[in-house]
């Protein structure tokens, strides 16, 4: 149903922009017929009710047409992209949750010290930094940085792309190679992610140690970790995992700039490339796409809560 | 009850003193900094010159030149009002969307309620950066599309927090008071229902702005935003890439001020936040004393 809404209205918000793709497409030169011709071939003849009942009959068999600007079917240049964009962002988002849940449990033990007011200055003003300047300013530190404090080749760290170019490698070196090239990336969506998840898991925590039976717990001599471990993780663990659940779209929006400053094949860059050659099928079959994954897992995280808290179950 | 700590008014404080720095910077920056920040002069005396240095021309700049020889600073601060102007009228736009949508939502109930409720539910599930890609690119790039995408594509949360107060608020005897005395809804809804829900929203406001700025800054830095020459701090960070490694202050000062600039707000809003939390604890700790 939520889905059925999302590709109704992204259907609506991309045809009913200005601008014909046809036009860019066939030559110049080409005769009415030719027009007309490729229109039909796209799927772009006929009234805009009827071109949308046409494209959500394909959508629900589960195809999502042709990609106008490389002429392959939606799924396939879908499919040749994920794969990027999920080790990516499962990647970053899994380090996310690690380093962001300790860092605010860390921040949250000792609430109101210096460190912890430290670290909030830090974690904030990541949160704060957009992904695209992080990233340049990680290639300037990996690339000139690097040649300045005189770190060993080994160390210098490519920037763009997933392999290197000319090198035709196999096996252990093949994937040593890619490991390399994923470091920075990784790194920028890491360090935002991990920020931001530390925000949410400071205040969820933090507040888990103001309660009473904490308190309770402390003065009846149990030592702060056996605390921590028994009473204040099994009442934060839950907005935690509906904070990851909502953490998603920013993956997502992060690994758009990301892909696209590092040159990544991921689905971002996919994204960029369709939109700008106004490729309706491939934009529309991405953001669908993406929807999915956020509804999915946003149910998901519902679905661990109730678990994790027997006292929101139905 | 839980004294205000004195954290609260730091946080406050700080994020107060760089947003009004900012602005001031912003209003008054451009006659405090040498040559026009739009036009290209001499190029070969001033370009690219690092951060605090004199040029051959003998006009001094602080953040140093751009590759067309403008004032780094000088553009920043004109940056600055479009940043600032393009993050606090569209996230008020979509405030003022939201209170709208998210009152009518609640007052009328039914199947508008359940309508407006699905389209934001389906907003919501679509990251909003690839909303504003899509609008921003396929409608071309620009001023006013910037600012209507932001209000668009920013009002779900706060129709929500105005729906769950309203829903909560209009069952209550003064609000029944108010209706038996012959009020007209509209008014009722204006004058008695939805100020409850300010404090919720102007929190939600600030920190919007916050996110609308970087979002500006991103789609400036994509290409789809503000357009050179009128500089944004998006594209002059986009702008910088070139010289990334020759002259990398192009690229860092805008860089810096964005970070300023929504930490600066997440400050303000997480104060907010903090003392409407204190306030309304108190209020309720008061009424558990008077029974």
């Amino acid at each position: 149903m939520l889905l059925w809404l999302v590709a109704t209205l992204t259907f609506v918000l991309v045809r009913l922009a200005p601008g014909d793709p046809t036009t860019l497409l066939v030559a110049p030169t080409a005769s009415a017929e030719e027009i007309a011709r490729q229109r039909t071939a796209f799927g772009l003849d006929g009234t805009l009710p009827s071109q949308y009942a046409r494209w959500l009959g394909a959508v629900l068999r589960g195809q999502l047409g042709t990609s106008i600007s490389r002429s392959l079917p939606v799924t396939t240049v879908i499919a040749e992209a994920l794969p990027y964009s999920l080790f990516l962002g499962g990647t970053s988002l899994a380090g996310s949750v690690l380093f962001g849940v300790l860092i605010g449990a860390w921040q949250a033990r000792r609430a109101g010290s210096r460190g912890d007011t430290a670290a909030t200055v830090v974690t904030t003003a990541l949160f704060a930094a957009p992904h695209f300047w992080l990233a340049l300013g990680l290639i300037v530190i990996a690339t000139s940085g690097a040649s300045i404090i005189g770190a060993p080749d080994w160390a210098r760290l490519p920037a763009f792309g997933v392999r290197s170019p000319a090198a035709d490698l196999t096996g252990l070196a093949n994937l040593i190679d890619i490991a390399r090239h994923s470091v920075l990336p990784l790194l920028v969506l890491t360090l935002t992610g991990a920020a931001g998840i530390a925000r949410y898991a400071r205040g969820s925590l933090s507040s888990a140690w103001d309660a009473p039976h904490v308190t309770t717990a402390l003065a009846r001599g149990l030592s702060p970790s056996l605390v921590q471990r028994r009473y204040v993780m099994r009442n934060a663990i839950a907005p935690i995992v509906v904070l990851v659940g909502l953490a998603l779209p920013g993956v997502v929006a992060g690994s758009v700039f990301v892909e696209q400053v590092f040159a990544w094949p991921g689905l971002g860059r996919t994204m960029l490339g369709a939109i700008a050659a106004r490729d309706y099928p491939l934009v529309l079959g991405v953001t669908l796409l993406y929807a999915t994954v956020v509804i999915v897992s946003n149910l998901v995280a519902d679905i661990i809560v109730q678990r994790l808290d027997p006292r929101r179950g139905a | 009850m839980k004294a205000v700590s004195p954290r609260v008014d730091a946080r406050l404080w700080w994020g107060g003193a760089i947003l009004s720095l900012l602005t001031l910077g912003a209003l008054f920056g451009a006659v405090l900094t040498p040559g026009d920040p739009l036009a290209i002069g001499d190029v070969v005396g001033t370009r690219l010159l690092p951060p605090l240095t004199r040029s051959d021309v003998g006009s001094w700049h602080v953040l140093g030149t751009d590759a067309f020889g403008r004032d780094v600073l000088g553009r920043l601060l004109v940056a600055a009002r479009l940043s600032l102007g393009v993050g606090i009228v569209g996230s008020l736009l979509a405030a003022a969307l939201g209170v709208v949508i998210g009152a009518t939502g609640a007052w009328l109930g039914g199947v508008t309620d359940r309508v407006l409720l699905a389209v934001g539910d389906a907003l919501l599930a679509v990251p909003r950066l690839v909303l504003l890609l899509v609008i921003a690119a396929l409608w071309g790039p620009g001023l006013p599309t910037v600012v209507s995408v932001l209000a668009l594509t920013g009002w779900m949360g706060v129709a929500r927090l105005v729906r769950a107060e309203v829903l909560g608020v209009r069952v209550l005897p003064y609000v029944e008071a108010a209706r038996a005395l012959g009020v007209a809804p509209v008014r009722v809804l204006a004058r008695h229902v939805l100020p409850n829900a300010l404090g919720a929203a102007t929190v939600a406001v600030t920190l919007g702005v916050g996110s609308a700025i970087l979002l500006e800054s991103g789609l400036s830095f994509l290409g789809l935003g503000i357009q050179p020459p009128s500089p944004s701090w998006g594209n002059m960070i986009s702008g910088g890439r070139e010289w990334l490694l020759t002259a990398p202050w192009i690229a860092l000062s805008p860089g810096v001020a964005l970070v300023l600039t929504v930490v600066a707000c997440t400050l303000v809003g997480d104060a907010l936040d903090g003392s409407r939390r204190a306030v309304s604890a108190a209020v309720r700790t008061e009424k558990d004393v008077d029974r």
